[in-house]
């Protein structure tokens, strides 16, 4: 287990090195400079070339590579161009939003599929199993945008229940906070949802044609006890990597709901400095997601083993 | 018993205590905007969203720039100009405190201007400060400045935005915590969220009625609308959406304010390159745009046609619309004069925002009709300022000019319309050196109409301002001669 969990860490920060390289080079490679787009078409080219200077962007390719990545070794992302704070502390600010997003989205997806693909995979064939699925259809078909203007107008414009978009900040209080998440959550967590309820389903469908079901029932189980001790559990494996994957989404592909919703989260950050070419913003954000990504892995990976004793044994 | 009549006579007085306080007139505003400032010191970028949170409000310049585009008195209270116009005294408003406490004074005035127009400037509209010689300190509240000529723009530009006074001791910290002299002080501003600057109770002029303004960052047009309907903001200057227009304006709970811009929007053609060197397919082109069906198609009917690089507004404005009016037919037979009877092939360049991208649409249509087949390529601004403005890699494009008085730049060198016309460049030159109105208002006039004959470009509209804000929000501005969103004088009705 030891030697598996040390040899994924070794190849994370290998991949983490090579995306650092990659995205580097590729930001380098996208036309646009940052200090022309600050100053704007009044320019002159000597204001131009003193902010260059006083932003450091005169210097050498390796140079600023190689300064970039000792800075992210000792924890400082470097300073954002056009809002010249650091980096890290723009992250920390999205995160405080995206997070919490992304975890409540998660939460309301788990909870709404996994019954819902029980009920559909126990009655498989049933009016009740194709009506589900069919609604899960039109979750998965629906473009989120518009499913959450539909809500805004219903729970925001029209009943005044949630405000319409934007977000406090967590200082003005707990609840404050989470009443302008709950319409995004929802709007993003309903389509997972309906992604996960189909997964489920399918998952436990395949899992049900096994023979050690047939065995189980045999054996005198009742239907409803097989569900739920041996073919859900048995069908965990392709739910959490489903899950895993929506998170690394939840959490920096929800650039749309932030739109609809302006709510400051780290998709909205990449947008805005991939537009202004704030490259040193993007390339903060970009490391930190694979990161994630790589971290969201291991723990998935980690968890067949918890689920699938099998896998434990062989490493 | 008694005590209940006394707990009772307490409830009926907080009662009547509330609703006395919800009868008082709000002294807060939210307001939305769709664009976030990069940062918010207007002498350090261009950005049009920096001047609209900080403009008048926090920051204040020797003059300032008012709704109708005239110039007022600001931390001047007056100023007297030599014979030769030259040199301009400026009178100094006294007790000026800045918002950290810090007293103002001529010595800030001469910082400010000198910081501005020095060898290490970054200021983004340095040009304005090129006619300035020297500054001088005179006494504490008397600023001499000497200019290399007469500018008759002089004390125009001296109320933009990119020239409001800093503090040496906050200069390098405005960007991220702005301290200007303005009725309202930087609060606070949650990145991606919002924007907050509150009353200043030092203020040395009039008090302003707001004692709270937050300004909401929602770049998303459908958000936009919402947020008006849901009532989270209270007032859009330069909403959005322009489809969903209409349908404010028939809610009485909003109003809906039309006014105009400094944005001349134009599709800029390269002068140098064929075959847009030749006046006769400049003219075609011209003449193949029905400006009237862009308007409606890209701005749903808002928006001013022009025919000249001038704005509708001004007292100068001449109508030259005329000029290059729709006539495919007449475009055909330039086009044929030009030697390019079966129309040619070109490449038309759009940058994100709406008018380019739906208007390009439409004229590359209209194009079509008189056989010039342009192909569209989207850009982003990054790639815009790099391949259009900076590389002049490009043969049509479409861009709206906000600056104000940007008449001069057909006469700039090496700008990326590629332009050059000797008699322009004269005409733009003597504007510059004349500060009397009529003079001024003739050569205008006569710079407008060789515009229009050259067509360096074709002239398409006035970018509109639609503002939509509460129906008991007084006090905002209609049009939008500088970009601001000036709140000294906005107020609830009661």
């Amino acid at each position: 287990m030891l030697n598996y969990v040390s040899k994924r860490v070794l190849i994370g920060i290998l991949t983490l090195l090579a995306a650092s390289i990659v995205v580097f080079i590729v930001l380098e490679i996208v036309p646009g400079d940052p200090v022309r787009l600050m100053l704007g078409i009044n320019a002159t080219e000597d204001a131009v070339q003193a902010l260059q200077q006083q932003m450091g962007l005169d210097q050498p390719l390796l140079t600023r590579y190689f300064s970039w990545i000792g800075g992210l070794l000792t924890g400082d992302f470097g300073k954002s161009y056009t809002y010249s704070v650091p980096v890290l502390n723009l992250i920390t600010e999205r995160i405080a939003v995206s997070l919490p997003l992304a975890l409540i989205s998660l939460f309301l997806s788990t909870i709404i599929a996994i019954p819902v693909g029980l009920f559909s995979a126990s009655r498989r064939g049933t009016l009740a199993d194709s009506g589900t699925m069919g609604i899960a259809q039109i979750g998965v078909a629906i473009p989120n945008f518009w499913f959450a203007l539909l809500l805004v107008y219903v729970f925001a414009v029209s009943l005044r229940l949630v405000p319409a978009g934007g977000f406090p900040g967590w200082n003005a209080g707990l609840w404050a906070g989470f009443k302008s998440l709950i319409l995004p959550s929802i709007a993003l967590g309903l389509p997972q949802a309906a992604i996960l309820a189909r997964v489920t389903r399918s998952a436990l469908l395949d899992v049900l044609g096994e023979d050690y079901i047939r065995t189980a029932r045999a054996k005198g189980l009742t239907r409803r006890k097989v569900l739920y001790r041996h073919a859900l559990r048995n069908a965990l494996i392709p739910i959490l990597t489903i899950l895993g994957l929506q998170f690394a989404f939840l959490l920096a592909g929800t650039i749309i709901i932030e739109n609809v919703f302006y709510l400051p989260g780290l998709g909205r950050l990449v947008f805005q400095a991939i537009t202004q070419r704030d490259l040193i913003v993007v390339e903060g954000v970009v490391m930190l997601l694979v990161a994630t990504v790589i971290l969201v892995n291991l723990l998935v990976d980690l968890s067949y083993a918890l689920v699938d004793p099998r896998l434990r044994g062989r490493s | 018993m008694k005590h209940f009549w006394k707990s009772a006579l307490a409830a009926s007085a907080l009662v009547f205590l509330s609703a006395t306080v919800s009868f008082a007139a709000k002294t807060d505003l939210v307001l939305g905007v769709v664009l976030e400032p990069p940062h918010l010191d207007p002498t350090a970028g261009a950005a049009t969203a920096i001047g609209e949170v900080v403009y008048a409000n926090v920051f204040e310049g020797l003059t300032r720039i008012d709704a109708k585009g005239q110039v007022l008195p600001a931390l001047a209270e007056s100023w007297t100009i030599s014979e030769d116009g030259k040199v301009y005294t400026f009178k100094l408003h006294k007790d000026v405190k800045f918002h950290d406490g810090t007293a103002f004074d001529a010595e800030d005035v001469k910082f400010s201007l000198d910081r501005a127009r020095g060898e290490k400037s970054t200021n983004p509209q340095k040009p304005l400060f090129a006619s300035i010689d020297t500054v001088e300190v005179v006494d504490p509240l008397t600023v001499k400045v000497t200019l290399k000529q007469p500018n008759g723009d002089f004390l125009y530009n001296m109320g933009w935005a990119a020239a409001v006074i800093v503090a040496p001791e906050s200069a390098d910290t405005n960007k991220e915590k702005p301290v200007g002299t303005g009725p309202f002080k930087f609060d606070n501003w949650a990145k991606g969220s919002q924007i907050v600057i509150t009353k200043n109770p030092g203020y040395w002029g009039t008090p302003v009625a707001l004692t709270k303004a937050t300004f909401r960052i929602i770049p998303d047009p459908a958000a936009a609308t919402a947020a008006l309907l849901a009532g989270d903001v209270q007032a859009f200057p330069v909403f959005p959406s322009y489809e969903a227009v209409a349908q404010f304006q028939t809610d009485p709970r909003f109003k809906v304010v039309i006014g105009t811009t400094e944005g001349e929007t134009i599709l800029g053609m390269n002068n140098k390159k064929p075959p847009f060197d030749n006046l006769k397919v400049r003219q075609a082109i011209s003449h193949a745009i029905d400006r009237k069906t862009v308007i409606d198609g890209t701005m749903f009917g808002l928006g001013t046609p022009i025919g000249s690089f001038f704005p509708p507004h001004h007292p100068a404005y001449l109508d030259l619309t005329g000029e290059s009016a729709y006539d495919p037919a007449l475009a055909k037979k330039l086009l044929a004069e030009a030697g390019h009877a079966d129309g040619f092939k070109t490449t038309l360049k759009l940058p994100p925002p709406v008018y380019a991208r739906r208007g390009g649409e439409i004229i590359a249509a209209e194009l079509r009709e008189i056989g010039i087949e342009a192909e569209i390529i989207p850009v982003e601004w990054a790639q815009w300022l790099e391949q259009v403005f900076k590389g002049k890699d490009y043969d049509l494009t479409i861009v709206s000019h906000t600056e104000p008085n940007d008449l001069n730049i057909f006469a700039r060198d090496d700008y990326y319309f590629n332009y050059n016309n000797p008699a322009f460049r004269d005409v733009i030159k003597q504007i510059e050196a004349t500060s009397d109105t009529a003079k001024r208002t003739e050569l205008y006039q006569q710079a407008q109409k060789i515009l229009a004959a050259d067509a360096p470009v074709a002239f398409l509209f006035q970018l509109p301002k639609t503002g939509i804000w509460d129906a008991k929000v007084e006090g905002l501005w209609e049009n939008g001669p500088i970009p601001a969103n000036d709140l000294t004088a906005v107020k609830w009705a009661e």
